[in-house]
């Protein structure tokens, strides 16, 4: 089977360095790559863009950063949009926009479900992260964006289909919007930290009088009548349920210690809650 | 080498290369000439003329020759002549006039360089990597890098991956796993940026004049920061510089006065200690002290319990990274961001931590972005009161007995004394409970209490500051001092060396080579500065050249430089970090027998940025005294208008250099590198032609230095920046392991790491087991230690001492010997003039840029959205607010909003958060632009200049040291219209 190229994020591993997206930049500001790319605009174009995401409410919040770029989609819907064959799909899987043939074509910006593909208004070009084609045709086995990330969000694979097929299945790989079939072969790992809630809190308890935080104490979430999730708290008495799916409606939640127990009912809806503190009794 | 055949083999040498290399040849059509070569006790000699780029030559001497180059004797020509050079006997003969020219300073400079350059021609630099591409390496103020260029342009610049021909890496072994660190240079966002920096639109191309300014008619001083510039020539911009220099100089001694930031770009020659030291002690300036910038705290405070003068009161790192891994259960970041500035090597090591399972806590205003990547519990006390929190920590060990007690009884002082103010039993009767801490600091005393346990009882590295061993942070709020005092308290009741229990974040203390000498930027290179750098300690003796002085013995607290102009005096305290009492001594200007400053050299920075209350520098700059400003500078920044005369600088790219990742070198913060996984020097390629007609710093300098008779002494006799690289790669040990041919042209070299067994023995162990010290590195000076060498603290008593002893000897209120917990930072309840200021900002330094640098216009970090937000045609500063706060005042994410009070007013773009305590804004120091909407220093600035807004009092009343750290602010949508009015100007 043919081997393609394919990208794989990691969420987790992101802390918002921008070396990637600085990388790109260094890239194609100033470089044409004929066939490729055409040279981008200093500022203003983010062809490697990075998201980022806070869940939770304070103080018990997450911070979470998505790398995000042309997909180099299966199905890319740039290609059906594209006239003159301006947008190509290589043999490798690489979705190139033609830096010539593309010209005046903003229909192909439009058509990105992404947002990946960036218009350049001094030279009427829609322009998109190329995959590094031009350095991998040159022997490069990775993107600039992993050659310079310090701590490994990025791996770039050539592999076929079904070793890719293996890998989403034991790595737990999911795509953006895989509603709309377009079969990227960017793929993410810990996207759950960004799709799904938690919900957190914090338990203290009285001893001799003093509230003291309660460590330890086990935490029990209810959800449609069965248990969902369940912890122990930490030193500070902090829990935390995580991968619950946003907009999914009430939930109960039973923090029991040797001081007493607290119950809590909530309502989950698109973010992680913070239900504030517990007290036992 | 008999002499007839050294002077006869001269002009055989540069015809040959000539033949072979065009540059030459090229080289030698630039002058037409007449030098000779003679002795001077007989008629001896012989002279080359050059015409055209021909050379004509004869024995014996010429009538008239332009350029004379006499030696004493036969014997010191033939030595001096002869190759290999001894450059020891070259700097001696030049220094004692064993050797000589009669001529134009700058024939001679140019004919010893042509000289030279018969052997540097030869060299060949950079990796051929096919396609007309060819690969250099350079360094940058994160890291070394590769720089691919083409056609004579930087195609791209990547982090340096090692091969197998690179020496192997260390590796750890922590409980039962084995860790080895990635094989390349990693570098923060301010090094991935080069290229756009080299190439921004920003760039200034051409020395370049004021409209309105005329030397010899009207100055239009008011005007700095408001008129346009034209372009003038080389020759006219060093012609007007060197003529304003010896018109100021005859005002008298202090005339002219030098300003550098506190960083430069990298390397050893074009740093500010290096090429600027050398011309200017040639020219003698009046000089700024800087104030321990980013290590306020430290130095002020700290250093008073544990001594450590040298490292500017911050503790010790070695063997950190080791023990930290093999035997902590916890680390507790205090004001700790360590992945914010500095490079991500140690967080490959910090992410080894939480693979092992030890725990993390942090402690800051702000879930920062260390603490965001890690995880761990959040504790955010109200900026400033962190103090309190720690004494709550103190009251809590001490009450349940969680604390180092064998340590506390044979090494520490005072501690019968601290006790009793913790539990109330002191002047003040307050017991310093979790409840007594959560009124001033609004953490929840279970919180407290939970934290103070955890502690006591695990094995904890206490990481402070960025660098988990001190700088930036707390330690640079109002209460700063109190704060990193705290800081060593904390430390030293849990017997810090103890196995697992040390200070540290994993950002320092990596098991590298520490004996291999390459010297750092702090030991100046070529300077010839001994007093005031790091020169004498090991580069004076490794790499002779001549000795320079500054006999102007005027200065100026940089922190009141404003003042200094405006008012004419300014009164600060040394940073002297060779003792403990040195921060004693006050100095003010003017000086004895010296004069007012009337010309100002500006050298790189940009100050509106990272001076605080800014708008002052706006106010000196249009001052009548000031009668001549120049600003030399690479990029077109806030503060590059306010001058007469700017001159273009190049970037590292466009010059040689040569410097080691992270190495600042000793008295600054020695063996720094430890910060880094491997040991990287770096040759620093010019890579591509000087942009326009900027020079490099060296190059300005020596065009100046012609003017003034001075260009041979300043360069030693025509010594070219290469030439400079390859006598620092000589006195160094790199020399020993690698030719100079061969790193010239490869641009790297990985030293290779200790063997386990050699590995430095871990931070302050030593001391925790009654030992002498053992960890490598020269402090305290022999004459500091009381209980004999190598024994003890640099304390009057040699052991910690909770009571600090030297605090004694300076009745400074705001430092008592006890660390008394008092709230300093502005409140209502305290400062009328912040009534109507609810909100607390907090700014620390920039996570991308670095300090200003990478900030200029033309910058790529400019479309990070959490530095920078583009709005309306321009790049407005982000500033985070917390979401209530955003919310109550009708403000959205990337709404434009104001950030003001009576100092400052600047606009900047909101990013709402929950990663900030409610009540705190938190935007970065270190904007490169300033860009007032009306009349300069007295309207809102659009720039993002956060520090006008920052208090310029001194962090205590007996020191000198900024506290931009946090102030009061009010913050509302901004309107368009400027309405704010400075309250009045400030003292």
């Amino acid at each position: 089977m043919a081997k393609r190229w394919h990208l794989i994020v990691d969420v987790e591993a992101c802390n918002n360095c921008r070396a990637c997206f600085l990388a790109v930049k260094d890239e194609y500001t100033g470089n044409d790559f004929p066939g490729y790319s055409a040279a981008q605009p200093a500022q203003g174009h983010n062809w490697l863009d990075i998201q980022r995401h806070e869940r939770g409410s304070y103080p018990l919040v997450e911070a979470h950063f998505v790398p995000v770029m042309c997909n180099h989609c299966e199905n890319a819907p740039c290609i059906q949009a594209a006239r003159d064959g301006a947008v190509r799909r290589r043999d490798d899987g690489l979705v190139i926009i033609d830096p010539e043939k593309a010209k005046g074509q903003k229909q192909i910006v439009e058509a990105c479900p992404y947002g990946a593909i960036s218009w350049n208004e001094e030279k009427q070009l829609p322009q998109a992260w190329t995959f590094d084609a031009h350095l991998l045709d040159q022997g490069w086995d990775k993107v600039r964006a992993e050659q310079c990330c310090p701590t490994g969000v990025f791996r770039t694979l050539k592999v076929d289909d079904a070793e890719m097929r293996r890998l989403t299945e034991t790595e737990h790989l999911s795509v953006l919007k895989p509603e709309l079939g377009t079969r990227p072969r960017v793929h993410y790992k810990n996207l759950y930290l960004i799709e799904t809630c938690f919900v957190g809190g914090t338990v203290v308890h009285e001893v001799d009088g003093i509230e003291e935080c309660a460590a330890d104490v086990e935490v029990s979430l209810q959800h449609e009548g069965r248990e969902v999730g369940r912890t122990r708290t930490d030193t500070f008495g902090e829990f935390k349920v995580d991968r619950l799916p946003p907009n999914s409606g009430p939930y109960s939640l039973l923090a029991k210690g040797p001081r007493g127990e607290s119950r809590l009912e909530f309502s989950l809806g698109v973010d992680s809650p913070y239900l504030g503190v517990l007290k036992l009794r | 080498m008999n002499l007839s055949v050294l002077l006869w083999g001269i002009p055989q040498a540069m015809r040959v290369v000539a033949r072979i290399y065009p540059d030459y040849a090229a080289r030698l059509r630039e002058r037409n000439l007449i030098a000779q070569f003679r002795l001077r006790d007989q008629p001896e000699g012989r002279w080359i003329e050059l015409r055209e780029g021909k050379i004509r030559t004869g024995k014996g001497l010429h009538a008239k020759p332009d350029l004379t180059i006499h030696f004493k004797t036969r014997e010191i020509a033939e030595s001096f002549l002869t190759p290999p050079f001894n450059l020891l006997e070259r700097v001696d003969a030049a220094k004692n006039f064993k050797i000589g020219f009669d001529g134009p300073d700058d024939l001679a400079v140019w004919f010893m360089a042509t000289l030279a350059r018969l052997e540097t021609v030869t060299w060949k630099a950079g990796t051929d990597m096919g396609n007309g591409v060819t690969r250099y390496t350079n360094g940058t103020n994160t890291g070394p890098i590769f720089v691919y260029v083409k056609d004579g342009k930087i195609l791209r610049t990547t982090p340096i991956d090692f091969t197998d021909e690179d020496p192997p890496s260390w590796t750890l072994e922590a409980r039962g796993k084995t860790f080895k660190p990635s094989r390349r240079t990693t570098v923060a966002s301010h090094g991935m940026c080069q290229k756009s920096m080299v190439y921004s639109k920003n760039r200034i191309l051409y020395p370049m004049k004021r409209v309105d300014f005329d030397p010899d008619g009207e100055r239009n001083i008011q005007n700095r920061g408001k008129s346009k510039f034209v372009r003038i020539s080389w020759e006219e911009a060093t012609e007007l510089v060197s003529k304003e220099i010896k018109r100021a100089k005859a005002v008298g001694p202090g005339a002219v006065c030098v300003a550098n930031g506190s960083h430069h770009q990298w390397g050893n020659l074009g740093h500010y200690l290096s090429a600027f030291n050398r011309f200017w002690n040639l020219i003698g300036t009046t000089k700024l002290v800087h104030n321990p910038d980013s290590w306020e705290g430290w130095f002020w405070g700290a250093m008073h319990h544990w001594g450590n003068s040298l490292r500017l009161g911050c503790p010790e790192f070695y063997g950190t990274v080791e023990d930290c891994l093999k035997e902590a259960e916890l680390i507790v970041f205090w004001s700790s961001d360590p992945d914010a500035t500095y490079g991500f090597d140690g967080t490959e090591r910090r992410e080894w931590a939480k693979q092992l399972g030890i725990k993390m806590v942090h402690i800051d205003p702000y879930l920062n972005h260390t603490a965001a990547h890690l995880g761990g519990k959040w504790i955010s006390p109200r900026p400033g009161t962190d103090a309190a929190m720690a004494q709550a920590i103190c009251h809590v060990w001490i009450t349940e007995g969680l604390y180092d007690k064998q340590y506390v009884e044979e090494r520490t002082t005072g501690f019968d004394e601290w006790r009793a103010y913790i539990l109330g039993e002191g002047e003040d009767g307050i017991a310093k409970t979790p409840e007594w801490q959560e009124a001033e600091t609004g953490v929840p005393a279970r919180d407290v209490r939970a934290l103070a346990r955890e502690w006591g009882t695990k094995k904890t590295y206490l990481g402070v500051g960025g660098w988990g061993v001190g700088l930036g942070g707390a330690n640079r709020g109002p209460m700063g001092v109190q704060w990193a005092r705290m800081m060593t308290i904390l430390g030293a009741m849990q017997g810090p060396g103890r196995p697992g229990s040390n200070f540290g974040n994993l950002q320092f203390g990596a098991p590298l080579d520490f004996n291999f000498y390459f010297p750092g930027y702090s030991e100046g290179s070529f300077s010839g500065e001994l007093q005031f750098s790091a020169n004498s300690a090991n580069n004076y003796q490794r790499m002779p050249h001549i000795v320079t002085m500054n006999t102007v013995r005027q200065s100026i607290p940089r922190i009141w430089f404003p003042e200094a102009i405006t008012q004419g005096k300014a009164m600060g305290y040394i940073t002297d970090v060779s003792s403990v009492q040195g921060q004693f001594f006050p100095f003010g200007y003017p000086s004895p027998g010296h004069v007012r400053v009337e010309m100002l050299y500006k050298y790189g920075s940009a100050s509106f940025g990272t001076m605080v209350d800014s708008n002052r520098w706006v106010r000196m700059y249009q001052h009548e005294s000031l009668k001549f400003v120049v600003n030399q500078s690479v990029w077109w920044e806030g503060e590059t208008p306010y001058a007469d005369v700017i001159l273009p600088a190049c970037t590292v790219f466009e010059k040689w250099d040569i410097s080691e990742w992270y190495n600042v070198g000793a008295g600054y913060v020695h063996h720094m590198y430890s910060m880094n996984n491997h040991r990287v020097v770096t040759m620093q390629h010019k890579a591509i032609e000087p942009r326009g007609e900027s020079k490099s710093d060296y190059d300005i300098f020596l065009a100046i230095a012609q003017k003034l008779d001075l260009g041979a002494v300043y360069s030693e006799g025509g010594t070219s920046e290469l030439d400079w690289c390859k006598r620092v790669f000589e006195s160094s040990d790199l020399a020993k392991l690698i030719s100079w041919r061969e790193f010239l042209k490869k641009g790297y070299f990985v030293v290779p790491p200790d063997a386990e067994a050699a590995r430095a023995p871990t931070a302050q162990r030593w001391f925790y087991e009654g030992r002498k010290k053992d960890t490598p590195e020269p402090y305290p000076m022999p004459s500091d230690y009381v209980g004999g060498y190598g024994k003890g603290l640099q304390t009057p008593s040699g052991k910690f001492e909770f009571v600090a002893q030297t605090l004694k000897r300076i009745d400074d209120p705001d430092r008592p010997p006890l660390n008394k917990y008092m709230p300093r930072y502005e409140h209502p309840s305290r400062d009328p003039e912040v009534a109507d200021l609810p909100l607390q900002l907090l700014s620390p330094h920039s996570r991308y840029p670095f300090h200003v640098m990478g900030d200029d216009e033309g910058s790529s970090l400019l479309d990070i959205r959490e530095h920078r937000v583009f709005k309306d045609g321009h790049y407005y500063l982000t500033a985070r607010l917390n979401r209530a706060d955003a919310e109550a005042r009708g403000i959205k994410d990337d709404d434009l909003i104001r950030l003001w009070n009576h100092r400052g007013s600047v606009v900047c773009a909101a990013q709402l958060t929950d990663r900030l305590l409610p009540g705190v804004v938190s935007a970065p120091t270190g904007s490169a632009q300033y860009r007032p909407m009306g009349e300069p220093g007295k309207s809102t600035d659009l720039g993002g200049c956060v520090n006008l807004l920052n208090p310029s009092k001194s962090i205590t009343r007996k020191s000198h040291g900024i506290r931009p750290n946090t102030t009061r602010i009010q913050v509302e949508k901004w309107t368009g219209v400027d309405t704010w009015q400075p309250l009045a100007e400030s003292a």
